[in-house]
C-alpha cells in the first residue's frame, strides 16, 4: 500500500512493492450529482508508456485525467504515483501536482503574462528556481519546440497551435514524472493540429510517460503503447493499438470504431 | 500619383463629437452653443438671478474664502482641502487592503473558515446598510466616549478615516469579489495543476486578471469616497466643506461652497482621466504584444 504518513516522495518506490507502476488506479469512482461518470476504473501505466484513452464524448476521459491530477475529488478508489497513494487524506496535493503535468483542451494559458512568464512562473514559485535558471530553462524548451521567437509575446498574439505548444512547454518546465493530455487538439483548426501532435510524438520518443485523452484515432494508433476504450464509466477494453483497432473484442468498442470509420476519421 | 477621395482612416475621432465629417462638426457645435446659451439665458433672466449670483458666485467672496483669513475668523478652503486629500489617500490604501481580505474570506471554501465567513458576510451587510453619516457619528463620538487609552484621543480626521474605511471596505470587497469571480475557473485549474498553492494562484494568476476588470468600478467608488471625506467635517475636522461652512457663517455668503465644489471637481476629474489612461495602456500593451 505504500506509505501512509501523508508525505509524498516521488521517485522513491514504496518499500516492498517491487517494481511499482508509474501510475496505478484502482476502483476509481466519480459522480457529478446523481450522474456517475466513472464507475470503477482500473488502470496501470508503466514508466515510459504512452496510453491513449478513447471513447465517446462524455465517457469520462477528461474526468479521469482531472482525477489523476487531483483537480476533482474522487468518491472511491485509490490512485498511486510511483507506488505511493496520492488520494489518501493528508497527502499534500500541491506536492503531487508538481510531478504530474496536465494540458487542457482550451490551453488555459495565463493571458496577462508573456509566454516566458507563463513558462517560468511555476518553476520559480513552486520549485524555487532563480529567475535566471527558470528563464534559461524556458528559453531552451521554447527553442526546442520552435517557439523561441514568441518568448515576449502575450498569448492572445499566438495561434491556437502555438498557444497549445506553449501550454505543453509550461507543463514540461516542471519536469513532470507523468503528463496528462486532455484532448489537446480538439480546439484547434485542422491545419494547426500537426505541429502539436509532432511535439507530443517527440515527447513520447524521449520516454515521457503519458496518459492521453484523444479523438485523433490515427495519432493514437501511431503513438500509443496501449489504447484504452472507455465506455459506461469503465475501461471496456485495452490493448496495443494494432490489436484494438483491427480486432476489437468488446461489442461497444466495435460499434464506436465503426462510427468513427463511417465518419472518415480512421 | 496620389489617390484621391479616400477618407483619412487613421484620424482619431472624438467619441464625444461623434462622426467627424465637416457637416457633423458644424451641427454638433451649433447645437452645443444653442443649449449653453439657452441655459445661461434662463439663469440670467430668472427673477432671483442677481441675488443667486451675489450669494453663490461672488468673485470677491470666492477669492476670500479660497485664501482664508484667520484674523477675520475663517479658514482657507484651499488649504483645508489638503486634509481631504490626506484623508482619502489614507482611506483608499486601507480600504484596498481591508476589502481584499474581506473578499478572500468570503470566497474561501474550507469548513474551518466558516465562522470567519459568517463574520465577513454580516459585516458587509451591516456596513452597506447603515448610512455613512451614522457610521461617522458612531465612531467619531462613540470611540472617544469609551476613554480607551491611546485609541480614544485621536483627531476627528482619524475617526473620520476609520468610519470611511469601515463603510467603503464593504462596497469595495463586493467589487473585488465580482472581479475574482469573473476570472474563469479554468485559470484556477491551470494554476493549481502546476502545483501553485491556493494563495500563489490567487496572487499571481487570479488577482492580476481580476484587478484589470475592476479598475473602473473601483475608481467609481473612490470618486465617491473623495466627496464623502466632506462628511468628516461633521466631527469638527476643518476640511474643505467645513472651512466653507465657517466662511459662510462668518460672512453670510455662500460663495465659499462654490469654491469647495470646484476644488472637489478638480480632484475627481484627473482621477477619472488617469483610470481611462490605465485601461487604454493595458489594452494597447496586450494587443500589440510586448516590446520588452
Amino acid at each position: 500500500m505504500g506509505r501512509t504518513d501523508g508525505v509524498f516522495r516521488p521517485g522513491e518506490p514504496a518499500s516492498g512493492s517491487g517494481e511499482a507502476a508509474a501510475l496505478r488506479i484502482e476502483g476509481l469512482r466519480k459522480s457529478f450529482g446523481a450522474h456517475e461518470v466513472l464507475r470503477g476504473v482500473d488502470l496501470a501505466v508503466a514508466s515510459h508508456e504512452v496510453i491513449c484513452l478513447i471513447g465517446a464524448s462524455g465517457s469520462g476521459k477528461s474526468t479521469l485525467l482531472r482525477c489523476v491530477n487531483l483537480l476533482e475529488r474522487i468518491d472511491a478508489g485509490t490512485i498511486w504515483l510511483d507506488g505511493q497513494p496520492i488520494t489518501s487524506p493528508g497527502v499534500d496535493q500541491n506536492l503531487v501536482r508538481r510531478h504530474i503535468g496536465i494540458v487542457f483542451q482550451s490551453f488555459n494559458l495565463f493571458p496577462h503574462m508573456t509566454v516566458e512568464r507563463n513558462v517560468t512562473l511555476a518553476p520559480m514559485k513552486v520549485l524555487g528556481l532563480s529567475r535566471s535558471e527558470a528563464v534559461s530553462q524556458a528559453a531552451e524548451l521554447l527553442d526546442r519546440f520552435g517557439l523561441g521567437e514568441k518568448r515576449a509575446d502575450y498569448p492572445d498574439r499566438l495561434s491556437g497551435g502555438q498557444q497549445q505548444r506553449v501550454a505543453i512547454v509550461r507543463a514540461l518546465a516542471m519536469r513532470p514524472r507523468l503528463m496528462l493530455l486532455d484532448e489537446v487538439t480538439s480546439a484547434l483548426d485542422p491545419e494547426l493540429v500537426a505541429d502539436v501532435l509532432d511535439l507530443i510524438r517527440e515527447l513520447a520518443e524521449g520516454g515521457m510517460t503519458m496518459l492521453i485523452a484523444t479523438h485523433e484515432m490515427g495519432f493514437a494508433r501511431d503513438i500509443a503503447s496501449r489504447v484504452c476504450f472507455l465506455a459506461d464509466g469503465q475501461i471496456a477494453e485495452q490493448a496495443p493499438p494494432a490489436q484494438l483497432f483491427s480486432q476489437p473484442s468488446d461489442e461497444r468498442t466495435r460499434r464506436f470504431l465503426r462510427r468513427i470509420t463511417d465518419a472518415g476519421r480512421l | 500619383m496620389e489617390v484621391q477621395g479616400l477618407p483619412d482612416l487613421s484620424a482619431r475621432r472624438s467619441r464625444l463629437l461623434g462622426p467627424g465629417d465637416r457637416r457633423g462638426l458644424i451641427l454638433s457645435t451649433a447645437s452645443t452653443v444653442v443649449v449653453l446659451v439657452a441655459l445661461l439665458a434662463i439663469f440670467l433672466l430668472a427673477p432671483g438671478s442677481a441675488q443667486v449670483r451675489h450669494t453663490f458666485f461672488n468673485p470677491a467672496d470666492m477669492w476670500q474664502s479660497f485664501v482664508g483669513n484667520p484674523k477675520a475668523g475663517y479658514y482657507s478652503v484651499g488649504a483645508a482641502l489638503w486634509l481631504n486629500i490626506r484623508m482619502f489617500v489614507a482611506a483608499e490604501i486601507l480600504i484596498l487592503i481591508a476589502a481584499l481580505v474581506v473578499a478572500i474570506i468570503r470566497l474561501s471554501t474550507g469548513p474551518v473558515l466558516l465562522p470567519l465567513r459568517v463574520v465577513a458576510t454580516v459585516y458587509v451587510d451591516v456596513a452597506r446598510g447603515v448610512p455613512l453619516i451614522l457610521v461617522i457619528f458612531a465612531i467619531g463620538f462613540g470611540v472617544p466616549a469609551l476613554q480607551l487609552k491611546g485609541i480614544s484621543a485621536q483627531s476627528a480626521a482619524v475617526y473620520g478615516v476609520a468610519a470611511l474605511v469601515f463603510s467603503y471596505s464593504a462596497y469595495v470587497s463586493e467589487v473585488y469579489r465580482a472581479g475574482i469571480n469573473s476570472v474563469h475557473r479554468s485559470q484556477v485549474a491551470a494554476a493549481r495543476s502546476l502545483g501553485l498553492s491556493q494563495w500563489a494562484s490567487m496572487r499571481y494568476v487570479i488577482l492580476p486578471q481580476a484587478v484589470r476588470t475592476i479598475i473602473p468600478p473601483l475608481l467609481n467608488d473612490f470618486i465617491s469616497l473623495q466627496k464623502d471625506t466632506a462628511l468628516v467635517g461633521l466631527l469638527g475636522a476643518i476640511e474643505a466643506n467645513k472651512a466653507a461652512e465657517i466662511y459662510s457663517d462668518t460672512v453670510f455668503n455662500y460663495s465659499s461652497y462654490t469654491v469647495a465644489a470646484i476644488l472637489f471637481l478638480l480632484l475627481t476629474i484627473p482621477l477619472a482621466r488617469f483610470t481611462d489612461h490605465l485601461i487604454a495602456r493595458d489594452r494597447a500593451r496586450r494587443l500589440a504584444g510586448a516590446e520588452q
